[in-house]
């Protein structure tokens, strides 16, 4: 039996190494994921960094009517730009029309009114649903914020007031978050793109093993060999499981490697993705292989046809990705019981592993041996399916 | 030899074999005839075990089929109907996976393997890929894949389809090889013409039913003055008219 097995995962590994497309979308899938994530963060990094202490041309209208305010956003680096805006409404066609990201009209009574006990009008003009103005956006209001309140509270101690009594709360800022926390958030998807790379490493042997054999007419002299259906599906299976697993250690090589490109310290986070986590990383997910070959074997085993069988495993894919969505909408901490249910456990355990928080080793013995025991029960299954006569079609 | 007795299969509500009898001797030739639909491909399938009948019973040599299926597979050399090799895999290496999987020891199964390639003339595609092959090399390759472990049984499917003359001709030198070697040839055919020639023993089969057997001369002297093919159709229409 065990002869058989080898035999038939042997010249499965072989048949499926020798076909060029699919092998090359078995190395395709792990390295674009990687690649996809990284450059998405580094956009993200750039776009919320960009130019924060970079000068900035802010075209304003009327500066010359308020030349200490000029002073002080000269001095944060937003320097009056020269345009051809008049008015507010010439500032508003304009960032409108996409001209501008962001205008600053400083309204004709600001002279008149600076000083007395109107305030003085000043108009920002931006469009706030265009997402790459936000961080100018938040600029010049912060700066024309800060001096109204400087001024504020000049005016207040020139009267013998204290400013203090206009802010009877203070609010203070403690984020006890460490820099590996704040990653966890963006490196939450690292799980989902790990957990499809291995359905996705196994997908094409999983189809053939049933669906793609019959197509080709090779399954029915198959099984008028002297060996059992069981061994001959193990077989397959044991292929199918080898696949899936060198689509994981492939992705994530890949993501450790891509991981040192990306900024990640410039928004206050630390990556600690290195070789030994991602290791780590590899042996959590080891016995989701298992169950992912043994749930795709079993739905592949239904179908007639490569094609059909590969329309009802897109669907199948996403399985798995259900609790993850589940974990991320309600926020969810590892805890025992959640350690039972698979492609979960293996999530809680990687963003724990990424926190660089201690393994807990009875959940990584639980959610192995979940995974794993549900792969037994979905593998008998296959075979049993592997075993009536339908699979003939 | 082969020996069927009173086999029945059914799928749901369609009867394909209803207690089929017939013998298929060794060092003997035996053609299972019959129009499209007429349950020849179903009674290969149990033949081979890879469907179990509902009834009646099948031996294989001295091994009854139902008890021991695993030994009778030893017994038996299929060559399905559309070669089924792996496109992937070369000739060589499709050849060697089944003897592989019916458990012969690697030097003997690479001798077989450059045996079964010189005697089928496979010399030059021998390390070439499967999926580039004509209709005549993949059966010429799948009936090397169906000896390797030689058999005393072979159990050929339609083997003729798909085959133009001379890939014809050669298929029935090595099935009359075969024959010459003692074995049980068994294979199936809807044409007569095709087969004619070549088989010792007939068995007409409609409507999952044998509805005539025996070797052509016997035949031939049962219906005097009627072509074999003129036989067949009477047959097979007698065959129709009785499940109509």
């Amino acid at each position: 039996m065990i002869r058989t097995i080898l035999t038939v995962c042997r010249k499965e590994i072989l048949e499926t190494a020798r076909d060029r497309r699919t092998l090359f979308s078995l190395l395709l899938g792990p390295l674009l994921g990687p690649l996809l994530f990284v450059t998405i963060i580094n956009v993200a990094v750039s776009r919320n960094l960009s130019g924060l202490d970079q000068p900035l041309d802010l075209p304003i209208v009327g500066a010359e009517r308020a030349p200490n305010l000029i002073a002080f956003l000269n001095a944060r680096g937003l320097h009056p730009a020269v345009s051809d805006v008049k008015d507010v409404d010439d500032a508003a066609a304009a960032v409108g029309r996409g001209t501008l990201d962001v205008a600053v009209v400083i309204d004709e009574r600001y002279e008149k009114d600076f000083g007395t006990e109107h305030a003085a009008r000043v108009t920002v003009i931006y469009d706030r649903s265009r997402s790459s103005a936000q961080s100018k956006i938040q600029r010049v209001h912060g700066t024309l914020e800060a001096y109204g309140q400087q001024i504020g509270a000049l005016r207040l101690v020139a009267n013998g007031v204290s400013p203090s009594l206009l802010r009877p709360l203070l609010v203070d800022d403690l984020d006890v978050s460490t820099p590996a926390g704040r990653s966890v958030l963006m490196l939450g998807v690292l799980t989902y793109f790990l957990l499809f790379a291995t359905l996705t490493g196994g997908l094409h042997l999983a189809i053939d093993t049933t669906a793609g054999e019959r197509e080709r007419r090779s399954l029915e002299p198959l099984l008028t060999l002297p060996v059992t259906r069981a061994s001959l599906l193990l077989g397959k299976m044991a292929a199918t499981v080898c696949y899936m697993l060198v689509s994981l250690a492939l992705t994530l090589a890949a993501f450790t490697v891509a991981l040192k490109r990306v900024p990640l310290e410039q928004l206050g986070m630390s990556s600690s993705f290195d070789a030994a986590t991602a290791l780590a990383t590899f042996g959590i997910l080891c016995p989701f292989a298992p169950l992912g070959a043994a749930l795709m074997t079993t739905v592949a085993s239904f179908t007639k046809t490569y094609r059909e069988a590969q329309t009802y495993l897109t669907f199948i894919l996403l399985i798995p990705t259900l609790p993850l969505m589940f974990a991320a909408l309600l926020n969810v901490e590892a805890e025992l019981k959640l350690m039972w249910i698979p492609s979960l456990s293996q999530h809680l355990l990687i963003t724990a592993l990424i926190k660089a928080q201690p393994l807990n080793w009875a959940f990584v013995g639980i959610s192995a041996a979940s995974s794993l025991v549900l792969g037994v029960l979905l593998g008998w299954l296959a075979i049993r399916l592997y075993e009536r006569e339908a699979i003939l079609g | 030899m082969i020996d069927v007795q009173n086999v029945s299969k059914r799928f749901g509500a369609v009867r394909a074999l209803d207690g089929v009898t017939f013998a298929a001797g060794d060092g003997r030739i035996t053609g299972l005839l019959g129009p499209n639909g007429a349950g020849k491909s179903t009674c290969l399938r149990i033949l081979s075990t890879v469907i179990k009948p509902d009834g009646g019973r099948v031996r294989v040599g001295d091994t009854d089929l139902a008890a021991a299926p695993l030994v009778a597979r030893r017994l038996l050399g299929v060559l399905p109907h559309g070669s089924g090799l792996y496109p992937q895999l070369t000739a060589r290496e499709n050849v060697e996976y089944y003897g592989r999987l019916h458990g012969l020891p690697e030097p003997l199964l690479k001798q077989r393997a450059e045996a079964l390639i010189a005697r089928l003339d496979l010399g030059a595609i021998a390390d070439r890929k499967a999926k580039g092959f004509s209709q005549g090399e993949k059966t010429k390759v799948a009936l090397a894949r169906a000896l390797v472990h030689e058999p005393q049984h072979l159990l050929l499917d339609e083997p003729t389809s798909g085959l133009d003359v001379m890939a014809t001709r050669h298929l029935r030198e090595w099935l009359r090889e075969l024959r010459a070697q003692g074995r049980c040839v068994l294979l199936s055919s809807h044409v007569m013409q095709e087969v004619e020639a070549l088989v010792d023993d007939l068995v007409i089969i409609a409507g999952g039913r044998v509805t005539l057997s025996g070797t052509p001369a016997e035949l031939a002297q049962r219906y005097p003055g009627r072509s074999l093919e003129e036989i067949f159709v009477a047959a097979v229409s007698g065959a129709e008219h009785a499940t109509t």
